[in-house]
């Protein structure tokens, strides 16, 4: 089984912890964005990128590399993050993020930013454009492996089935589906809103392997992510267990913080939970 | 500065729909944005949030007007002409049956979300369905006319809202008349018809062409089907050119509408065209956003001195 070291995985906690600090301190400057499900899907993002996938910021477009789709686009700013942390693009760029003239979107766009595979945002079709991908690369005889991430909340769309369909008709087996799997949408719980009741039996009816791990342990993913990717002959998904808003206390678990705007006190809060600095 | 106009939209729902059990709100995990949760809360019996699924809630709501509901249909108007369209143009065009698309968020107003999120086709693309009508909300004070206006007229409705405070174009006293335009300012030499956020630009344009001697007359055309052809035609027979503006693409809404009328009147007057050039926009402060793209008193003045020939 693959396995990753624990100097690499001290590594990446630490990549991430930053990555929570950049993301807060730059949506409190520009008041707003979505706090709530970039910090759910920050290890997940860490991981493909820094990690697992085999992606290279000098040449984005390589015909090898590992296609990563958001398909949840609103977590746009964590992604610009581990794309910076990548070297895709500088840093500082980050500061930009939801400003005019800006290669940094609110919503991930492929013909402005070097690393983005597809524009998401509306959420149901990402899914299927990774299918598509996946299928091309094989009729390419091409090794290159397709990643999508999801939303809970995002499983409401009914394309999202049609999506699960095809890829179990298909067999594609080029692709891993990782579900950030925080039980929070828009308005409310995933209860509350639309229950979506026993997703490992409903995945695996529509004819994917289900498997799943804790969305913010490193070795979790970095583990599950290999034994869904050796998994030949049908699709695969992975449901990651996260907590909306992971990491700020007051965000935690709360759909009242999917996309709002962070005040002063709060600022102030979240950086005490984050061990960052509310001057720097 | 008014209330928002989505506050507005959501306290209208509430207020009209009170006293009338045929009004039925749906939402497609939205309601905290669109607003429409305010009718939620109050009439939770009559309110259904169906999860992110807007093809799935615009099939519903044709199964509520079929029983002589009045469903008021809820997202941001992008999905509402995307993944609610195979409904709006079977169970709403086709069919005629009483629905009404409350689009959210039209044109850029949900500007830092990005062009994922805004919506410049939606008054084409209703426009174009047979039996609907369109409606582009003003100000405030309109907002909540358009919700008592839908619930007067029986068929199929596209009604454009926004998202922010948007400034007071009506006060009290204003009246509105379906399928007629409003005639806000009056002007011999240019008629600036317009819809929207756009009414209130073209209001301060003319202020800012009076100081140059040239006096324009601003039509806000809310309604943009049924259009008033009687006033463009007139308003065609005084002027010396035609500006349309919208916070929507130049092809097919608004300006689309309002050359039909022109070229099928003989009317022979010059149109300039004010709107997003066939471009997506961007991400940014809506007020930024809309000076560079366009969409604002500055252009339409420019607009209107190149079309005079100054
Ligand atoms: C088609 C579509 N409908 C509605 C929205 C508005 N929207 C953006 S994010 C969101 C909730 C997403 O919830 P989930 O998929 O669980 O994401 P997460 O909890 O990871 O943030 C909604 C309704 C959208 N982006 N696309
Ligand atoms: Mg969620």
């Amino acid at each position: 089984m693959a396995t990753i070291d624990k100097k690499r995985v001290e590594e990446l906690k630490e990549i991430c912890a930053e990555m929570r600090i950049d993301l807060i301190k730059q949506l409190h400057k520009i008041q707003t964005g979505h706090p709530g499900g970039s910090l759910s899907v920050c290890e997940i993002l860490a991981l493909l990128y820094l990690e697992i996938a085999n992606v290279d910021a000098k040449n984005p477009k390589c015909p090898n590399r590992d296609r990563i789709v958001l398909t949840k686009g609103h977590a746009a700013p964590m992604l610009y993050l581990a794309l910076a942390k990548a070297g895709f693009i500088p840093k500082e760029e980050f500061a930009t993020l939801r400003q005019l003239n800006s290669r940094l979107q609110g919503h991930p766009c492929p013909k402005t930013t070097p690393g983005v595979e597809t524009a998401s945002g509306p959420m149901g079709i990402g899914l299927s454009a990774a299918i598509g991908m996946a299928l091309a690369l094989k009729l390419d005889k091409n090794p290159a492996k397709v990643y999508a991430i999801m939303g809970d909340g995002e499983l409401n769309e009914g394309t999202v089935w049609e999506a699960c369909m095809s890829a179990a008709k298909y067999a594609v087996d080029n692709l891993t589906v990782i579900v950030d799997l925080n039980g929070v949408q828009l308005d409310g719980t995933n209860d509350e809103i639309m229950p979506m009741l026993n997703l490992e039996a409903k995945f695996a009816a529509f004819g994917f392997e289900v498997l799943s791990c804790d969305g913010h342990d490193i070795v979790d993913i970095y583990e599950t992510i290999h034994k869904a990717n050796a998994i030949k002959g049908k699709p695969c998904v992975i449901l990651a267990n996260t907590v909306k808003g992971k990491g700020v206390s007051f965000m935690e678990g709360k759909n009242s913080w999917h996309g709002a705007p962070i005040g002063a006190a709060e600022f102030a809060q979240a950086m005490k939970d984050l061990g960052g600095d509310i001057d720097g | 500065m008014a209330k928002t106009i989505r506050d507005v939209y959501g306290e209208s729902l509430v207020k009209y729909g009170a006293t009338d059990d045929r009004i039925i709100v749906l939402d497609a995990d939205v309601s905290n944005s669109t607003k429409s949760i305010i009718f939620g809360k109050e009439f939770p019996d009559r309110f259904f949030n169906v999860g992110i699924a807007e093809a799935n809630m615009a099939a519903m709501a044709a199964g509520f007007a079929a029983c002589g509901k009045i469903p008021f249909i809820n997202t941001f108007a992008t999905f509402l002409n995307t993944l609610g369209l195979l409904s709006a143009r079977i169970y709403g065009s086709y069919s005629n049956w009483n629905m009404k698309f409350m689009g959210a968020y039209g044109g850029v107003s949900d500007s830092f979300d990005g062009p994922t999120h805004h919506s410049i086709e939606d008054i084409t693309i209703f426009r174009s369905l047979p039996n609907f009508q369109v409606l582009v909300a003003t100000d405030a004070r309109h907002t909540a006319w358009l919700v008592k206006n839908a619930i007067d007229h029986d068929g199929p409705m596209y009604i454009r809202l926004s998202r922010n405070a948007v400034p007071d174009v009506y006060d009290d006293n204003a009246t509105f008349t379906p399928g007629k335009g409003n005639i806000l300012r009056e002007g011999d030499d240019v008629t600036i018809i317009a819809c929207g956020l756009m009414v209130k630009e073209a209001l301060d344009a003319a202020e800012t062409l009076a100081g140059q001697g040239i006096s324009a007359r601003v039509v806000d055309m809310f309604s943009i089907k049924p259009i008033d052809t009687q006033l463009i035609v007139d308003s065609a027979k005084k002027s010396k050119l035609i500006v349309t503006a919208e916070e929507h693409s130049i092809i097919g809404g608004l300006g689309g509408a309002v050359a039909e009328v022109l070229s099928a009147n003989g009317c022979g007057v010059k149109q300039a065209f004010v709107g997003l050039n066939d471009v997506h926009a961007e991400t940014g402060p809506t007020d930024t956003l809309m000076k560079k793209y366009g969409l604002s008193a500055e252009n339409i003045m420019t607009q209107t001195l190149k079309g005079l020939g100054r």
